[in-house]
């Protein structure tokens, strides 16, 4: 098989976060700054990235401006023609560092809000005066003019709120916004008894996204991540596994997707041990899942298999075990019915890098 | 606030925005443009038009430039012109100078 280029990168140059969200993306098993790679290290792996095709990096974390060295990393893309997004909390971001920024090189800045309201966006992020701060990020961007996008995490604590992000969106002058409801892997699984909005809500929630999408075009992009646990077929996971895209983690480990080191049996290599070339074209964990040749049934004689290749693999083995099985967001799984049924809600677990967390 | 949609006519003067990035990918041998959390693959008539989008050229004067080029007639040229700029206008890839904006969009 002809491996193609990669085009984009999703760089975690951290886990250290001030925010405690339930749903965090980063593994249930965070690492501490020691762990992190050096400037030069990163910038190694930046330049060997871009020699191998990858022309879009989504800068994220944990929060990205915590490394102090951001802007000369920022610069080292920028000058190898790669193109800068920016993921943040933006809760310790200040206008000087906005400038410093635009300057090395930052083409585009997405800041996530936890809520629409004031509460909400403290109440789930657990972080004092943080909606007032991302408001302040937003102007400042504006004006530093960097193109902003709102980023919306939804689940059932704020899923009422769609229709005011919309207009915060709309106030705050950003041109895009994600309506992102969240995935349920990692933290989001561990808590996704708390946090999985009723059917309801949702079908509410998607036919509002669909009409307000609509009437805004041209002012506003919105972009709709559904939420997969009501769907009929899985969401085209990373455009599919090692397709035309990766993950760096904050010790430089290179993943087809962020959450692939929850699967049991994979081993993952290093950008400071290996070159970023030979991970992705030839290690074994990049090519176990590429393509479609490794589908069991009812995959392989699918129709859609190369529409959504098999849904996500991390999802697949988190609930039936098996990495290679379909999706159960599909309706061809056997535990498609499963898929709903929630544990009882304890309290829920918020993110910290310094707490011991129970294994899922 | 976020400015009104742009309809796009033939005597706005379009513009790609700073942020919206047309480059020729030597790897792949093709036009690419960058854009916040996108990629677009422009083929060879999108990636003329968007060349001459300087922010000075009128959508006319570029359909008069391309209807040279490609010895069609400027008419079709300019409808399809228009077309594409306003689809990539509605996804805010493309910016526009009209008289009456050139003050707002350039401050």
């Amino acid at each position: 098989m002809t491996v193609q280029p990669p085009l984009g990168m999703l760089v975690e140059l951290t886990h250290r976060c001030p925010l405690q969200c339930g749903y965090c993306s980063n593994p249930l098993d965070l690492m501490k700054a020691d762990r992190e790679l050096a400037t030069s290290q990163w910038q190694t792996a930046f330049v060997e990235a871009a020699d191998l095709g990858v022309r879009q990096v989504h800068l994220s974390g944990g929060e990205p401006t915590l490394r102090r060295d951001l802007e000369a990393l920022v610069s080292c893309l920028s000058d190898h023609g790669v193109y800068t997004n920016l993921i943040t909390a933006a809760v310790t971001l200040t206008r000087d560092r906005i400038a410093t920024l635009r300057e090395a090189g930052l083409e585009h800045i997405q800041v996530s809000f936890q809520g629409a309201r004031r509460e909400t966006t403290e109440l789930v992020g657990r972080y004092r005066g943080a909606h007032e701060k991302k408001r302040a990020v937003a102007a400042w961007a504006r004006e530093a003019g960097l193109p902003l996008t709102i980023n919306a995490p939804i689940h059932r604590l704020n899923i009422g709120e769609v229709p005011n992000f919309v207009a915060l969106a709309l106030e705050l002058d950003a041109e895009r916004l994600e309506i992102a409801n969240v995935q349920y892997y990692g933290w989001a699984y561990l808590n996704r008894a708390h946090l999985l909005p009723d059917y309801d809500s949702v079908m509410r929630q998607v036919d509002y996204v669909e009409r307000v999408r609509e009437d805004l075009v041209g002012r506003l992009n919105i972009d709709f991540v559904t939420p997969d646990y009501y769907a009929d077929y899985p969401k085209p996971c990373m455009g599919g596994w090692a397709a035309d895209a990766f993950v760096l983690t904050p010790d430089g480990m290179m993943l087809p997707c962020h959450a692939a080191q929850t699967i049991a049996g994979l081993d993952f290599d290093r950008v400071t041990e290996r070159p970023l070339r030979e991970i992705w074209e030839i290690s074994d964990s990049f090519n176990r899942f590429r393509d479609t040749e490794w589908m069991p049934e009812p995959c392989r004689s699918c129709a859609r298999k190369d529409v959504d290749f098999g849904g996500c693999r991390c999802q697949a083995f988190a609930i039936t075990g098996d990495a290679a099985a379909t999706d159960p967001s599909c309706i061809h799984s056997p535990l498609h019915g499963a898929l709903r049924q929630m544990p009882e809600p304890g309290e829920i677990r918020h993110r910290a890098i310094t707490r011991a967390v129970e294994k899922i | 606030m976020r400015p009104e949609r742009i309809t796009i006519t033939p005597q706005c003067r379009p513009c790609l925005p700073r942020h919206v990035r047309l480059r020729f990918d030597d790897l792949r041998g093709t036009p690419i443009v960058l854009a916040p959390e996108k990629v677009l693959w422009p083929d060879e008539i999108s990636a003329a038009i968007l060349r001459l989008c300087d922010g000075t050229s009128s959508v006319a004067e570029i359909a008069a430039e391309l209807a040279r080029t490609y010895a069609a007639p400027v008419e079709e040229i300019e409808t399809d012109i228009l077309a594409f700029l306003q689809d990539w206008s509605d996804r805010l890839l493309i910016n526009v100078n009209t008289d009456h904006r050139v003050s707002k969009a350039r401050s």
